[in-house]
């Protein structure tokens, strides 16, 4: 209820439903002639989205674990507006031959944007569906020369507890830090986002710059990044850190393999309404197509 | 004052104990007719029915500490309390099996056993189902001594209630440990010390 008093974004613009990718697409030429102020990024559609129906911009940004901003999962819709994301830069280190701090204009010069309407999997169990705008990992770690010996991509979110009351409080080990094997970065479906809904990230979903990996549970998929290192060894991850045997360093979505806190047998569907919003959880959220050749030979019940 | 206060609470029918106990379920079920749940209502309604449960099982516990410490006596509405406190359990556990679990129950039931914060759940559940059998004129009758004895078991069960409740948090935070301060304490109060002998 308190955060009903709080205005936000999402309330001041009321937002067209959202159709599908194609009324996008369509109808980006006539909306940029009748309002320039509602023109929307211009990004591709990608033969990576489902045809399944997103969440609204309503639940996708009013129900965020993003602990920087507090427990609760509306606690990031409240605090986030405080965040400042300009200007921003992301520092890029490790084994990479053209190493430096780079301005987010840079980080995103040339990079073709596209929309990717994704399945997002959380570890407790519940899921969405989100149409990222973003652009793939591989071509920006490919610009600043991935040195052979690198193994693995280490990211860092910012940390600054004045803007993040979550700092504050104890908890956690921050900053958040997050990575994935190099393979996997490398992936096609590994995007970086910086958009959802046609419009700029919100702050709560981890604006400026995210990661998203959609056939991993959400806490991989890494927000407001400020850091990039390629790194030779496996780099520590905050939630292996705080419970190692509950998260993995791989949280690979995967129903057979049982976590000690939720079945990952099913699970809930956001905006799937008081009855039967249970589904079946598909092992890589059912991106296996795509990537399960990464894990062959890898036993996924150790590592998790 | 104290004692004004006490011959004023005297006059408080127990009906209106029941009422008020009623007044968060009630609010509750405003929130989701008007659509003021959030994002999720469905675990915010099972959240919700949770800490109830916890306010009525440790209202339970602060009546014997008021009316030893302060001179407060609120001994004829402990049964109300500890009922509501049954029945929010009931609800909560409700609210688990049909809107979260979706009554897929052969997974419900797999993971009542298997996920440690709901086998204490389940088991502060279990502890206090006598109890609600038994609160009752005629059963205090029966079970003469044997009521007092049978009614011990509410400490274990709202200690599980609590644990339970700390067990399902990723992070234990702030509010969890002062939750368990506060059980703890109440629970400390019931430790008879042996008379010194002097
Ligand atoms: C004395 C008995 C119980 C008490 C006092 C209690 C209390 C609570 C509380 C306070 C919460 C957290 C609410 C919040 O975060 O605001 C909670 C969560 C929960 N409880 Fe209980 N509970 C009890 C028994 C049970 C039982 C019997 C079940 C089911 C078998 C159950 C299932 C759950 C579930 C599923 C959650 C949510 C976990 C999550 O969101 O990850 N509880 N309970």
């Amino acid at each position: 209820m308190a955060n009903r008093t709080k205005m936000n974004w999402s309330d001041v613009t009321p937002r067209p439903l959202w159709l599908n990718r194609r009324a996008l697409i369509a109808g980006m030429g006539a909306t940029a002639l009748a309002s320039p102020a509602l023109a929307k990024i211009a990004a591709q559609p990608s033969r990576f989205s489902t045809d399944a129906k997103p969440n609204t911009l309503e639940e996708i940004t009013n129900y965020n674990n993003f602990y920087e901003f507090g427990w609760d999962k509306t606690d990031p819709a409240a605090n986030a507006g405080q965040l400042k994301i300009d200007p921003w830069s992301v520092q890029v280190d490790g084994l990479v031959d053209r190493p430096g701090t780079y301005d987010l204009a840079d980080i995103m010069k040339d990079r073709p944007l596209e929309e990717r309407i994704y399945r997002f999997r959380c570890v407790e169990a519940w899921s969405m569906v989100i149409p990222w705008i973003g652009f793939e990992l591989a071509g920006l770690l490919n610009r600043f020369g991935v040195q052979p010996s690198a193994k693995y991509v280490a990211f860092q979110t910012l940390h600054r507890p004045e803007e993040m009351p979550g700092q504050r409080a104890g908890g956690i080990n921050w900053p958040y830090v997050e990575g994935l094997r190099l393979d996997e970065a490398m992936n096609p479906l590994t995007i970086m986002a910086t958009g959802l809904y046609g419009e700029n990230l919100p702050k709560q979903n981890g604006a400026p710059l995210r990661l998203v990996v959609p056939w991993k549970y959400g806490f991989k998929s890494i927000k407001s990044i400020v850091k990039i290192s390629l790194v030779a060894e496996q780099p520590p991850t905050t939630w292996q850190q705080l419970q190692p045997s509950e998260y993995g360093f791989f949280a690979n979505v995967n129903p057979e393999v049982n976590h000690p806190r939720w079945s990952q047998a099913t699970e809930r569907t956001i905006g799937g309404g008081f009855f039967a919003s249970r589904k079946e959880t598909l092992k890589f959220n059912g991106y296996g197509d795509e990537v399960a050749s990464l894990y062959s030979g890898l036993d996924l019940a150790k590592n998790y | 004052m104290i004692a004004r206060l006490d011959t004023w609470l005297k006059r408080v029918p127990n009906w209106a104990v029941w009422l008020a106990g009623f007044l968060p379920l009630a609010w509750l079920v405003w929130l989701v007719v008007s659509n003021d749940l959030g994002v999720d209502p469905v675990k915010e309604i099972e959240h919700r029915l949770g800490k109830i449960a916890l306010w009525f099982l440790i209202g339970g516990l602060v009546i014997t500490p008021l009316r030893k410490f302060v001179g407060l006596n609120f001994l004829r509405y402990r049964r109300a309390i500890g009922l509501l406190a049954f029945i929010y359990v009931v609800l909560h556990l409700m609210a688990w099996a049909v809107f979260d679990m979706g009554l897929l129950l052969s997974q419900a039931a797999n993971d009542l056993f298997r996920r440690p914060y709901l086998i204490f759940g389940i088991s502060a559940f279990i502890l206090l189902i006598p109890l609600a059998v038994t609160s009752n004129k005629a059963s205090i009758r029966k079970l003469g001594a044997n009521w007092r004895r049978l009614h011990w078991l509410v400490y274990p069960a709202v200690l599980l209630g609590v644990v339970h409740y700390l067990w399902q948090m990723k992070v234990i935070r702030t509010e969890g440990w002062i939750w368990l301060a506060v059980v703890i304490l109440l629970l400390a109060t019931r430790i008879k010390f042996p008379k010194s002998s002097r």
